[in-house]
């Protein structure tokens, strides 16, 4: 019995002093909290269904940040392990009846290996060549799917596959906690020196080269983690949607994660993830119900990321964490903006 | 079979060429990748229809209006909304996306043009026959523009004294500032140019395409691909490369079976093959890396 309650005593301890003190990690703690509570309010299919896309959508751009965001190496063409994934676990599937739980590694594994092949070619390539190099695989691949429809089904695509689970509320289950588990993974990965080194590609490659770190390797590594983590969400759409088109290919879907990590604020994994929740929600709910709005709710979303942009060019999150925190000149943690001392080493915030 | 190929191939290379050089200049001299250039050819193509077609003005006057009124725009944008991000490259990229979204969500709406399928009435009509091979004079006329534009664009940089200010903005920036060169102004009226340049193309193919909304998007791919081939902030490479990728999209749609859903993969998979070899493209100085 002591047992127990020394240990609620602990995770009450490091519930206080690790996650409430910052206003951020509440806000996360809350956003996971509300998520996996939800279907105890509501098991409406409609919006379960939603949260289950914005969940994929957000590993998806989550993983577009740990490779771009993180390392620089500026990827237009995040599409090409989403869909790259959805189509083998969709032909894993229906020719060789493999489960769910097989074809999505598997899936995820395919778009390791698409994140080899383009990236180490694209390892010569800098900056905006990067960019642009990167944006030509995932339309190629679109023009192979359409060459050979016998294989890939053409414009159509492959139909015809197995249910995630069967209920939509354990469906729901999977992708959010995955969301959840993978986007703290991530994060986890950018914290660590992995991370660092990371950081310092994007900052100075040549500077970190210097510094005796194999850039080349770390690089070729951002390719294949994001390529895993997108796999894996390529995989969760496929198994949900029941057919994997030429439409997980397309250049609006690559431009589409851009947009919302960006927005959401690169460098940070959490800033894509609610990226992806403020602005597809909205755009699948509200803006697609009322009468008017519903027709020019594109419109409404790129003049609100253009203004958005204009006043919190860094991304929305981080603008906001900038608000509600502020880092302690002499240890460089975190605080939140209303105390007068640092949290750790006492030092004066001003 | 083989005129045809000649002829749409200089045509669509053309047309690139003058896309490209646009999209060249701006990043060349501001740095930005303006995904939103090829919105803007979009834009002058449904300026044209509108003025023509909608408001019954003469069809010269329409075109010259309507490259007129993109270039205000452009610039307007440029300085409202573009020149603020800079700084933030990423958040110049998104933002510029979100333009061209704008601009092609505009000409959705049900009160505009609600995504129909239009087409543009031809400035000229008829054709002439030159050894043998029919051609349009619309086709004339275009690649005719074309080439007495490019001269243009190419005398403007090299010989007068506003072109060695865009070419050393594009250079070096803080250089070309000491040197008492207003870098701000520089971006803008490169920004005008580009656009014009965009705005034209737009004019120039009208006529000969059908406009829809998303019009934008395959040409934009097409833009940056040439522009990688050729070298990013390269004139001269934008050229070579809008002919090489133009005539290869041509050969494959006129020699290959259903080549239609193919033509922008070969032109990428070459642009691809080039610059695994040569990673600064063809024309491109392989410069030491910006800090």
């Amino acid at each position: 019995m002591s047992i127990i309650s020394a240990y609620i005593g602990r995770v009450y301890k490091g519930l206080r002093g690790e996650i409430l003190v910052l206003p951020s990690r509440t806000i996360v703690l809350l956003f996971c909290l509300t998520l996996l509570l939800l279907p105890l309010i509501t098991a409406h299919p409609y919006y379960l269904g939603i949260l289950f896309m914005a969940s994929i959508f957000a590993i998806l751009a989550a993983s577009w940040d740990l490779l771009s965001g993180y390392t620089g190496q500026m990827n237009f063409g995040h599409a090409l392990f989403f869909g790259v994934a959805a189509y083998t676990a969709a032909l894993l599937n229906l020719h060789f009846g493999l489960a769910p739980w097989l074809t999505i590694p598997l899936g995820a594994l395919a778009a390791v290996l698409a994140g080899l092949v383009i990236g180490v070619p694209c390892l010569r390539l800098r900056g905006t060549y990067l960019a642009l190099a990167t944006l030509a695989f995932p339309l190629i691949l679109i023009a192979v799917v359409l060459a050979i429809p016998n294989i890939t089904g053409g414009e159509l695509g492959v139909s015809g596959i197995d249910p995630l689970s069967g209920s939509r509320t354990i469906d729901y289950y999977i992708a959010v906690t995955l969301m959840i588990g993978l986007g703290f993974v991530m994060w986890k990965i950018t914290a660590s020196k992995t991370g660092i080194i990371f950081h310092a590609i994007r900052e100075d490659e040549v500077a970190a080269r210097a510094s005796g770190v194999n850039t080349t390797r770390y690089k070729l590594l951002a390719f294949c983690l994001s390529g895993l983590f997108a796999g894996i969400a390529g995989g969760l759409y496929v198994h949900y949607m029941k057919v994997a088109g030429p439409s997980t290919l397309e250049l609006l879907l690559s431009f589409q994660v851009v947009i919302w990590a960006i927005f959401g604020g690169i460098a940070t994994i959490y800033g894509p993830i609610a990226g992806v929740f403020i602005i597809y929600i909205p755009y699948t709910t509200i803006m697609s119900s009322l009468p008017v709005v519903s027709e020019i709710r594109m419109l409404l979303v790129a003049i609100i990321i253009v203004l958005v942009m204009l006043f919190m060019p860094e991304g929305l999150t981080t603008w906001v964490r900038d608000k509600i925190e502020k880092v302690c000149p002499r240890c460089k943690m975190r605080n939140i903006a209303t105390r007068k001392s640092c949290r750790v080493c006492t030092a004066d915030l001003g | 079979m083989i005129e045809g190929i000649i002829i749409t191939g200089l045509l669509s290379g053309g047309v690139y060429a003058l896309l490209a050089v646009g999209f060249s200049l701006i990043f060349g001299s501001a740095r930005i990748i303006n995904l939103a250039h090829t919105a803007f050819y979009m834009m002058a193509a449904y300026l044209i229809f509108t003025f023509a077609s909608l408001l019954g003005l003469n069809l010269l006057l329409s075109v010259i209006l309507s490259i007129v009124a993109v270039t205000i725009i452009g610039v307007l944008t440029y300085n409202l909304v573009i020149d603020r991000v800079r700084g933030h490259e990423t958040t110049a990229l998104i933002v510029t996306l979100a333009l061209a979204i704008i601009i092609q969500e505009v000409m959705l709406t049900p009160w505009t043009f609600g995504g129909h399928f239009l087409r543009v009435p031809s400035l000229v009509s008829g054709y002439t026959t030159i050894l043998g091979i029919r051609i349009t004079y619309q086709y004339i006329l275009t690649f005719g523009m074309v080439l007495i534009i490019l001269l243009g664009t190419w005398a403007l940089l090299m010989k007068t004294k506003l072109g060695i200010a865009i070419r050393s903005t594009a250079q070096d920036r803080e250089v070309a500032n000491l040197m008492g060169i207003n870098v701000a102004r520089t971006g803008m009226i490169t920004m005008a140019i580009s656009v014009a340049l965009a705005a034209v193309a737009g004019a120039l193919v009208a006529p000969l395409a059908i406009l829809s909304p998303h019009m934008w998007m395959h040409p934009l791919v097409m833009v940056m691909a040439i522009v990688v081939l050729g070298g990013l902030g390269s004139i001269k490479g934008s050229l070579v490369g809008a002919f090489i990728l133009g005539f290869s999209e041509t050969l494959v749609v006129f020699l290959v079976p259903s080549g239609a859903f193919l033509k922008g993969a070969v032109a990428l998979a070459i642009m691809l093959a080039v610059i695994m070899i040569r990673p600064e493209g063809l024309f491109g100085v392989a410069f030491e890396e910006e800090r």
